[in-house]
């Protein structure tokens, strides 16, 4: 019975606790509501995944009217993956956020911060659990507007102009999205997304179809920082607080990417994509986004710039894969995301303590600081082996794929790509080793100890997980094959 | 084909108050004009959907004896949400503006700029 609700449970829990949060007093409190929350979504959402895992589908009909009238929440594998993504790097980052934030967030502002957190999960979780297109870029506006808050609360005066950059290309984003959701509703009268599919394939070569789609492709794109509208990232994540730096590279780009799978395939279906030159615009920009965003993090001088433009180039990988429009490149993709989430998490978890010990992110700050902090400087290896691809990480897996599904299709130019962006990861990776580990420590650096244990031991957790999901590929691989196959893509 | 023109003016001024505000939003150094021009592109896309939802000799969907054929509520519905959607960004964007001038002690873009250049 419960089963039936559980996708909207994983919504509304965190709504309620939301408001409440901001109410509670003092610094430990509201960070108890929110670790309890994140924690009961996650089993939530991990036990939604496990019942869906067999390929079947949970649809929940809000306030009991029946689609395509009323809303409907409707949940198979790559939903459900999705919303554990989510869930589970709330969860993870709950635990490192309460040294961080109390460095990090004035006193008066610490419960606001929880509150302006939980919201965001509310807009991520939704996008993941919503079948109703315009329910989607309600929960999207939810997240967004949130995390414009979060990254505000930055310690620096240029988290403020980086949250304003990202308030306005959002924005235009999100409106994108609604001129064409607006224009795809005004050809078919329905804006569920099962709805949508069956009435839009006889109509796909109409006009206002083709400006719909590409008034929505272009805003999700904004969303998901595919280049060349990528420029909102970088800031964002470098002047964010150390936590929210975690949890947006872990998940917000992410669910961007399920939310162009989900409109492409499911609601749009494969075959517009044969009509219009959308697949080679996709596969265009994923090439340069590789490999241009792979160069510029070389020539970073901040590490959580590098990581920012890294994950950049991370998620061009996946764009890549939508392009490729096969069954082996979606799959690809959606390992990827799962992946990706798992390194750059960990990624951002070490620099963050960094950040916690040297009060700055800048290389000439953080000079020979992994020798004076091990285990911190040890986690930022691993997961940066695993963005390289190195055999044994969840990075390979994903890397293989991606090669498999270049190949499948005769694409030597893709895996050429997938290829060297490997290789310019090498470099990028190894000048975060040079500067941390081989370089003389400054004075001040030579004071500096290791991150306390709440900081490392979530960062441990995900650099385990990083090597568990690179040797045990079973479940990954089930839930992408899974989700693929419902997807339904004609090649 | 002026007819067509003049049918559908209501779609002709969604283009103009579009273009518009996404010029402003682009072209404009000074954030609160900045906030302004993307309210008008929003208020474009609010008037876009109104007019989708306008039946030819439909009245207010209102059930009343004597008419048949009404207008569809649901885009006016749809709408009500993207307000409340782009009051919230409003607000949201001028209280950073406000935050903004706080600390940089202006809202020009290319002021708060060279303030930036030197660490």
């Amino acid at each position: 019975m419960i089963e039936q609700n559980l996708s909207l449970l994983l919504v509304v829990i965190p709504l309620l606790a939301a408001p409440v949060a901001a109410i509670l007093p003092g610094l430990r409190p509201p960070w108890l509501l929110a670790l309890a929350v994140t924690w009961l979504c996650f089993v939530i959402a991990g036990w939604q995944l496990f019942t869906v895992m067999d390929g079947s589908i949970i649809s929940y009909e809000l306030g009991g009217w029946a689609p395509p009238w009323g809303i409907e929440y409707r949940i198979d594998a790559m939903n459900a993956l999705v919303a554990l993504i989510v869930a589970g790097i709330a969860a993870i980052t709950m635990p490192y956020a309460l040294l961080t934030v109390e460095k990090e967030i004035p006193r008066h502002q610490v419960p606001l911060f929880y509150s302006a957190f939980l919201l965001c999960i509310v807009g991520l979780l939704g996008i993941t659990q919503t079948g109703d297109i315009f329910n989607l870029f309600v929960f999207l506006e939810i997240s967004s507007l949130s995390t414009y808050v979060l990254i505000a609360m930055g310690e620096q005066r240029r988290a403020l102009t980086s949250a304003y950059q990202y308030l306005i290309m959002g924005s235009i984003g999100a409106t994108f999205v609604l001129i064409g959701i607006g224009l795809v509703y005004a050809e078919t009268g329905t804006l569920n997304m099962q709805d949508l599919h069956l009435r839009l394939q006889p109509i796909l070569d109409h006009r206002t179809i083709h400006t719909g789609f590409a008034f929505i492709s272009v805003g999700i794109a904004l969303k998901l920082a595919l280049f060349p509208l990528h420029l909102w990232l970088p800031n964002a994540y470098k002047y964010a607080p150390s936590a929210i730096s975690v949890f947006l590279s872990a998940t917000s780009t992410k669910v961007a990417v399920y939310v162009m799978l989900r409109l492409l395939f499911s609601v749009f279906s494969s075959d517009i994509l044969m009509i219009e030159p959308t697949e080679d615009i996709l596969l265009l920009l994923g090439i340069f986004g590789v490999i241009l965003a792979s160069v510029t993090a070389i020539y970073q001088r901040d590490i959580k710039r590098l990581l920012a433009y890294s994950s950049i180039a991370q998620v061009s990988y996946m764009v890549l894969g939508i392009g490729m429009a096969s069954n082996m490149g979606v799959t690809a993709t959606l390992i990827h995301v799962f992946n990706h989430a798992l390194m750059k998490a960990a990624l951002f978890m070490a620099a963050g303590a960094v950040v916690y010990r040297a009060g700055s992110s800048r290389f000439e700050k953080i000079d020979g600081m992994g020798r004076q902090m091990p285990w911190t400087f040890a986690a930022m290896f691993i997961a940066g082996l695993s963005v390289i691809g190195i055999p044994g990480t969840a990075g390979f897996i994903s890397k293989w794929y991606f090669v498999l599904a270049a190949l499948e299709q005769h694409s030597w130019l893709i895996a050429l790509v997938v290829l060297s962006g490997s290789l310019l990861s090498v470099v990028y990776i190894w000048r975060i080793v040079e500067v941390m580990y081989l370089r003389p420590a400054t004075d001040t650096g030579l004071s500096v100890k290791e991150a306390p244990y709440a900081l490392l031991v979530p960062m441990w957790s995900l650099v385990l997980a990083n090597i568990y999901f690179g040797i045990n590929t079973e479940l990954t691989l089930n839930i992408a094959d899974i989700s693929v196959k419902l997807l339904d893509i004609t090649d | 084909m002026i007819d067509v023109f003049i049918s559908h003016y209501n779609y002709w001024i969604v283009i103009l108050l579009m273009m518009a505000g996404f010029y402003t939003v682009i072209n404009h150094g000074n954030l609160i004009k900045k906030i302004a021009g993307l309210n008008i592109f929003q208020t474009s896309v609010f008037l876009l959907y109104i007019s989708i939802g306008y039946v030819d000799n439909g009245t207010t969907p209102i059930v009343a004896e004597g008419f048949t054929r009404y207008a569809n509520p649901l885009p006016h519905v749809l709408i009500l949400t993207a307000i409340v959607v782009g009051v919230s960004t409003t607000a949201l964007g001028l209280a950073l503006v406000v935050r903004i001038k706080e600390a940089y002690g202006t809202i020009e873009e290319d002021e708060i700029q060279e303030q930036d250049m030197i660490p």
